[in-house]
Formats: C-alpha cells, sequence, structure tokens
C-alpha cells in the first residue's frame, strides 16, 4: 500500500478545493485535491447553464466553463489532483498530523498524509424521504441533481411530463432544461408562499415558458406501480393540506428540489463540531473548524447562493491554511451570533480590530431592513438592504472594534416568516 | 407606457422599471444597479434575447455529451428551431474550450461554441 504525504489535501475539487488549492500551491505548500470523480470541477460540469462568474472573472460563464477555469488554476499554480478517489477514513496522529484512507483507481489503496486538512466536500440534496412525500415508490422519482446529471452528463432523458417539488434553483433550472429537451413541465410545487429560488430564475425559466408555479402548495401523494403515473397537489391552508381542494396532475417523473445539506460525514471522524444552523462546521473568521488545522469552505460549509462566493471564501480558507502552517497562531476571538431575524451567520468566531466578511442567510422577507452589527449590544455599522429574501445570502463586511467582547447581527423592519 | 422587469443580467435580480412615449428603445430604465441593467430592459424590450446552453452527443462513448453554449444571447424565438438544430449534431473529440462548434448557427451571426475541453 502507498503512502504519500503532502502538506495540505484538500477533499474535493469542485471551485471550492481547486481555489483554494491553487493558492496554498502558489504559497509553495505541497497540496493535494482528492475528489471520487473522473474529472475535476465538481457539481459545476453538470451545471450547463451561464449565470457563473460575474463577480470572479468578471465575465459571464456557464458551469463547465467556471470548472475549467478553475481546474487549470489549481493545475497551473502546482496543485496535484487525484480524481477516482474516494476518501473513506479520516484519522488525528499523535503528532498532530492527519491521515486519509482513500480508494483510488489508480493507485487502488493508499494513505495521504498531511499537516492541515480542508473540508471542500460540497452538499448533498434532500430528497422525497427527508420531506416525507406519501404515495407509491415507482420509478420516475429522482432528486433534481441526479436528473440534472443524467441529462447534462450522462445524456439519457428522465421522463416526458414532469413537476417539480420545491422552487430552489436546481428545480427552477431544471425545469428550462426539461423544457429545452421537449419535457412538458406540468407545475412547480412550492410549500412556502415565496419561492425558494432566486428571482432571474422564476424569471427566465418559469416565466419565459409559462410554467406554473405553485406557492404554498405541496405533493400529497405518488400514483403509479411501474412508473409515476400522476401526482396529487394540495394547498396549505394555515400551515396544514386542505385536501378538499386538492387536485390530480398527470406526470411520468418527479423531481425534487428541496435543499441542500453540506456533506459532513468525514469531518466528524476528525472531531469537527457541526452548526445545526448550517449543516456545516463551526468554523472561526480563519476557517478553521473546531479541531485545529481542519479547515472547511465552499459549500460543505454553508449553501452559498453563487459559485463566485464559493471561490472567494475559500481562497480566504486557503491564505489561513497559509498563515497557520507559516507558524501564525490562532488569536483570542469574539463570538459572532444572530438573532432569530437570521437563520445563521458565519463565522461565529472572530478577530478583533481586522476588517472581514461576514455571510448571513435571511428569515425574512422585506422590501426594505436593515441589517445591524451590535457590538455589545451597541450598533456599530447598520446597511439598508432593499430586498431581503431567505433565497438570497447577504454579505457584511466590517472590523470588530477592539475592545468587543461579543457581536450579534440582526436584520429590523421586515416580516418574519 | 411603464412596464416592470427584473432584470437576469446576474444574480442580484434588480427590479427595474422602463417608461417611454412609444419607442421602447428610447426607454428610460430606473431600478438597475449597474449599466447591464438598462441594456437589458431595452433589448427585452425591443429583441428579446437569452443564452442558450445544451449538451450535443459525441462519438466518445465514456463522456457521451458535451456542454455547448451561443456565443452571446440569441433571438428568443429561434430558441426551439435553435435545439432542434443543436440535437442533430454529433461531435468528435479533440475538442477544446471555446471551439466553434456551428458558425452562425440559423443566420443569426452567433456561433454554438463548446464549455469543455475533451481529448
Amino acid at each position: 500500500m502507498k503512502n504519500i504525504s503532502c502538506d495540505v489535501l484538500v477533499v474535493g475539487a469542485g471551485a471550492a478545493g481547486l481555489c483554494a488549492g491553487s493558492v496554498t500551491s502558489k504559497h509553495g505548500l505541497d497540496t493535494i485535491i482528492i475528489d471520487r470523480e473522473d474529472q475535476p470541477g465538481g457539481i459545476l460540469k453538470q451545471c450547463i447553464h451561464n449565470g457563473f462568474g460575474l463577480r470572479y472573472f468578471k465575465e459571464e460563464l456557464t458551469g463547465p466553463e467556471y470548472a475549467c477555469r478553475v481546474a487549470k488554476l489549481a493545475a497551473d499554480a502546482g496543485a496535484k489532483i487525484m480524481t477516482g478517489t474516494t476518501a473513506v477514513e479520516a484519522k488525528k496522529n499523535a503528532d498532530g498530523s492527519f491521515t486519509f484512507k482513500v480508494f483510488s483507481q489508480k493507485e487502488k489503496v493508499c494513505y495521504i498524509s498531511s499537516k492541515a486538512v480542508l473540508f471542500t466536500t460540497g452538499c448533498r440534496e434532500r430528497t422525497r424521504g427527508n420531506i416525507i412525500t406519501p404515495g407509491t415508490r415507482p420509478a420516475g422519482v429522482f432528486t433534481a441533481g441526479a436528473a440534472q446529471k443524467l441529462l447534462n452528463i450522462s445524456g439519457y432523458l428522465p421522463g416526458k411530463c414532469a413537476v417539480i417539488v420545491g422552487s430552489g434553483d436546481i428545480g427552477l433550472i431544471m425545469a428550462r432544461r426539461l423544457k429545452w429537451c421537449g419535457i412538458d413541465v406540468k407545475a412547480v410545487v412550492e410549500i412556502m408562499r415565496h419561492p425558494s429560488g432566486l428571482t432571474r430564475n422564476i424569471v427566465q425559466c418559469l416565466d419565459d415558458f409559462g410554467i406554473p408555479l405553485y406557492l404554498g402548495h405541496s405533493v400529497t401523494n405518488i400514483y403509479g406501480k411501474e412508473r409515476v403515473e400522476a401526482v396529487d397537489i394540495t394547498p396549505l391552508a394555515d400551515g396544514k393540506p386542505d385536501f378538499s381542494k386538492t387536485f390530480k396532475v398527470d406526470c411520468d417523473t418527479l423531481l425534487f428540489s428541496v435543499g441542500l445539506v453540506p456533506e459532513v460525514e468525514l469531518a466528524k471522524q476528525l472531531e469537527v463540531k457541526i452548526n445545526p444552523a448550517t449543516g456545516g462546521a463551526f468554523v472561526d473568521d480563519d476557517y478553521e473548524t473546531t479541531t485545529p488545522m481542519v479547515f472547511a469552505s465552499g459549500n460543505g460549509l454553508h449553501v452559498h447562493d453563487l459559485v463566485d462566493f464559493v471561490s472567494e471564501e475559500s481562497e480566504r480558507a486557503a491564505g489561513s491554511i497559509c498563515r497557520r502552517l507559516s507558524g501564525a497562531k490562532n488569536s483570542d476571538k469574539v463570538p459572532v451570533t444572530v438573532e432569530k431575524t437570521l437563520k445563521y451567520v458565519v463565522p461565529t468566531q472572530a478577530t478583533r480590530g481586522e476588517k472581514q466578511s461576514f455571510y448571513f442567510r435571511p428569515l425574512i422577507v422585506a422590501n426594505k431592513a436593515t441589517l445591524e452589527a451590535r457590538a455589545d449590544g451597541k450598533i456599530i455599522k447598520k446597511r439598508l438592504i432593499p430586498f431581503v429574501r431567505p433565497a438570497e445570502m447577504l454579505e457584511f463586511e466590517l472590523e470588530i472594534p477592539a475592545e468587543c467582547k461579543e457581536m450579534e447581527f440582526a436584520l429590523t423592519g421586515g416580516e418574519l416568516l | 407606457m411603464k412596464k416592470e422587469l427584473i432584470c437576469i443580467s446576474c444574480p442580484q435580480g434588480c427590479r427595474l422599471t422602463a417608461e417611454y412615449a412609444a419607442d421602447p428603445a428610447q426607454a428610460e430604465v430606473s431600478g438597475n444597479r449597474c449599466p447591464r441593467g438598462k441594456t437589458y430592459a431595452i433589448t427585452e424590450l425591443t429583441d428579446p434575447r437569452r443564452v442558450v446552453t445544451a449538451v450535443v452527443p459525441t462519438t466518445d462513448s465514456a463522456r457521451p455529451v458535451l456542454p455547448v453554449r451561443t456565443s452571446e444571447p440569441f433571438p428568443k424565438g429561434k430558441i426551439a428551431e435553435l435545439l432542434n438544430e443543436l440535437y442533430k449534431i454529433k461531435v468528435t473529440p479533440p475538442i477544446s474550450l471555446g471551439e466553434v462548434i456551428q458558425k452562425n448557427a440559423l443566420d443569426t451571426g452567433i456561433d454554438i461554441i463548446s464549455a469543455e475541453n475533451r481529448n
């Protein structure tokens, strides 16, 4: 069995891993990026639509184009990208280093040891089981991402006539993709009273095609023995299905786009503590988890709206790894929390006297709300935000005062969900 | 005339208002946070276009489809016809990122280009 050692092991060669790996490699650190897929690029490879890169590359790219760019950044910087390589076990050694057991097509079983680890493992999709949709269990029920992979990587049509559950971006993008492949899309069904995807995607993926969006509705039954034949759609009244108004829609395919959950199984083996609000690790402003020298960034840390944010965040995480491996100590930090108008903040620990970015997921809908930063209860900075939606992540740059003991953020002036 | 639009140029989704007397090309646009918003509103009212992305079959069984895109936004009314043409193409690697797969699609002056490298 082969033993490989390096300075930095990056787990996952999506946008996060490739951008981070390019930074650590450029800094002179021996970096290995592993990925279980045969090609680097992660989920971007199957996101063939445009809309990526406006912020990071200053031009509009498709997912595969963005993937090519960041893979080239990492390769040109000298990072070693091992594809077809699956990590199955992670452990911490007595000397503070880490060893991962991996299965690789090329190397077979091998062990990779490193001084620092960065988890850029991305997300898993929530499924029918997560939202407990009743009915039979026929073929034709997919997560939106699985259907996207079938269409855009393998070249198979998932069906002929579809209903989509959930108005997240992947579901909306898939509605247009199915239409463009000649597949009928009967409805998009969203349990909330507002769409959960970006507004631009409602416009260009549903409105352009006249696909009805049923807000405040839920799929309450699936029919069909071998293959999906129809579904029941029921409006909600006071949060409960009003079955007197149920209607049946014929379809042979049902896609679920009902949210993403950060992939943290390997990180847990290194005793990384998980934030229930994000599903990812708790990290400080160095993107270091509760296990020293284990870092996390990208969608494996918290779900981002834009891959551009994933790239920027991962570069910062990589910068911290470079500093820490050059001997910088982790400084004393201020705890950062949010009021109930915000679902979470990343990071949850931050350094005093340094300018840094905080990311939030709002829990309110508002056409004008104020994002407030409070140091020990006193407002030190605020910003008016014209449109607040849970679908749209907020970013706030701030320097924490030198004397501060605790930071809290809140949104005021909106309607609580 | 007053038209409300949502800009799709980037994920910010600015809410635009376009006001004009008779000619939408002369519209006054507000609500945009960057110049792309004004361009979008006027194009949307006079000649709506979308970037079209699709996959085309390849002769490589290990990677059976190749992602492609229009080199620039394509006239909305011709998208269905374009897709029918695209699905008839079959490409053989090697193909490089940005390589033209079909020149001057449907005589629009817009090319279909590869969105990926293939060896």
